[in-house]
């Protein structure tokens, strides 16, 4: 028990994580673009017309996944954030580092083509409804961890003060998904919810589960990339960095 | 299927602005973001080479 339990803590060091977060990597490129590409065939050729929107209501395939991928990866990365602070491990905290850019850049996806869909279903590219608001903040949020994180010099002081504002930040995520059933708002409710069965073709919903896995599998390949990029940055005075086979230089004779 | 031509496709039942305007977004942010990182991580593999050869060369050369 105790030896496993070492085992699995062993992966926590940035030395031991990242060799082996470098052959997870092409892993979760190709499960990816498979997810991506099933998804996008459903979306475009098996998924029918709409009754109401035609094909206009074809950007649910990307507006959905990219919205429920920035309110995800921001849980993911308050919890990293959060046990990054509490456990001191400074993995962690990288790997909450590493989230924010892609979380960012969903939200602003998710505003984006919300923005795309809004303007021929409702005749407006934003208006300021309490869904809309509140993934605006979610944004924000994002930008704003990011920007708390670079302005401070001392790494691991970084790392308490963004894990502090993350965790505040999380209150924002479940407003933004009830926000649809709490005020009365211009968005359309919930496509797809635990407790009644989805308001849509299956095709439909199949299209969209299967974009949201090819963002999800996106996620995690890229945030893994990132997180090789940040363990250089900051591990650089280690021994063992210096001992990598890409970064070794050879002794001139 | 959904389109009796690639103009049909292509045209998406004159949502064409908005639906492409959507996809092209994502598309273009999903080939720019791992471009971008992976400069980064070369940009720190190269900081990293340089540093060690600063070393050595203050080794040999006292």
């Amino acid at each position: 028990m105790s030896k496993q339990l070492t085992n699995w803590f062993r992966f926590a060091s940035p030395q031991t994580f990242y060799p082996l977060a470098g052959k997870m990597i092409p892993v979760f490129w190709v499960l990816a673009v498979l997810f991506g590409v099933a998804g996008l065939w459903m979306g475009f050729f098996v998924a029918p017309t709409d009754a109401t929107q035609g094909e206009g209501y074809r950007i649910i395939f990307v507006h959905v996944p990219t919205s429920w991928m920035s309110m995800f990866i921001y849980l993911v990365m308050a919890g990293w954030a959060a046990m990054g602070l509490s456990l001191n491990a400074r993995l962690s905290s990288m790997m909450a580092q590493a989230l924010a850019p892609t979380g960012a850049l969903m939200a602003f996806l998710s505003l984006w083509t919300g923005a795309f869909w809004g303007k021929p279903m409702w005749g407006t590219w934003w208006v300021w409804d309490a869904r809309l608001t509140s993934e605006l903040i979610l944004f924000f949020l994002y930008l704003g961890f990011i920007a708390l994180q670079a302005s401070i010099e001392d790494p691991r002081r970084a790392d308490k003060a963004g894990a502090i504002l993350a965790l505040v930040g999380v209150v924002n995520v479940p407003i933004i998904y009830f926000s649809v059933t709490w005020w009365n708002t211009l968005h359309q409710g919930a496509s797809v919810s635990i407790n009644k069965s989805p308001s849509m073709a299956m095709t439909m919903l199949w299209g969209m589960l299967l974009m949201a896995l090819c963002l999800w599998m996106y996620s995690i390949a890229v945030a893994l990339t990132r997180v090789r990029a940040i363990i250089l940055e900051r591990e650089s005075h280690t021994e063992w960095v210096k001992q990598l086979p890409e970064t070794k230089v050879e002794v001139a004779a | 299927m959904n389109w009796n031509s690639a103009a049909e496709f292509f045209a998406m039942g004159g949502y064409a602005l908005y639906v492409w305007g959507s996809f092209g977004a994502c598309l273009l942010a999903f080939v720019v973001e791992p471009l971008l990182i992976r400069q980064r991580h070369s940009q720190a593999v190269r900081t990293l080479r340089r540093q060690t050869a600063a070393e050595q060369l203050e080794m040999e050369n006292p």
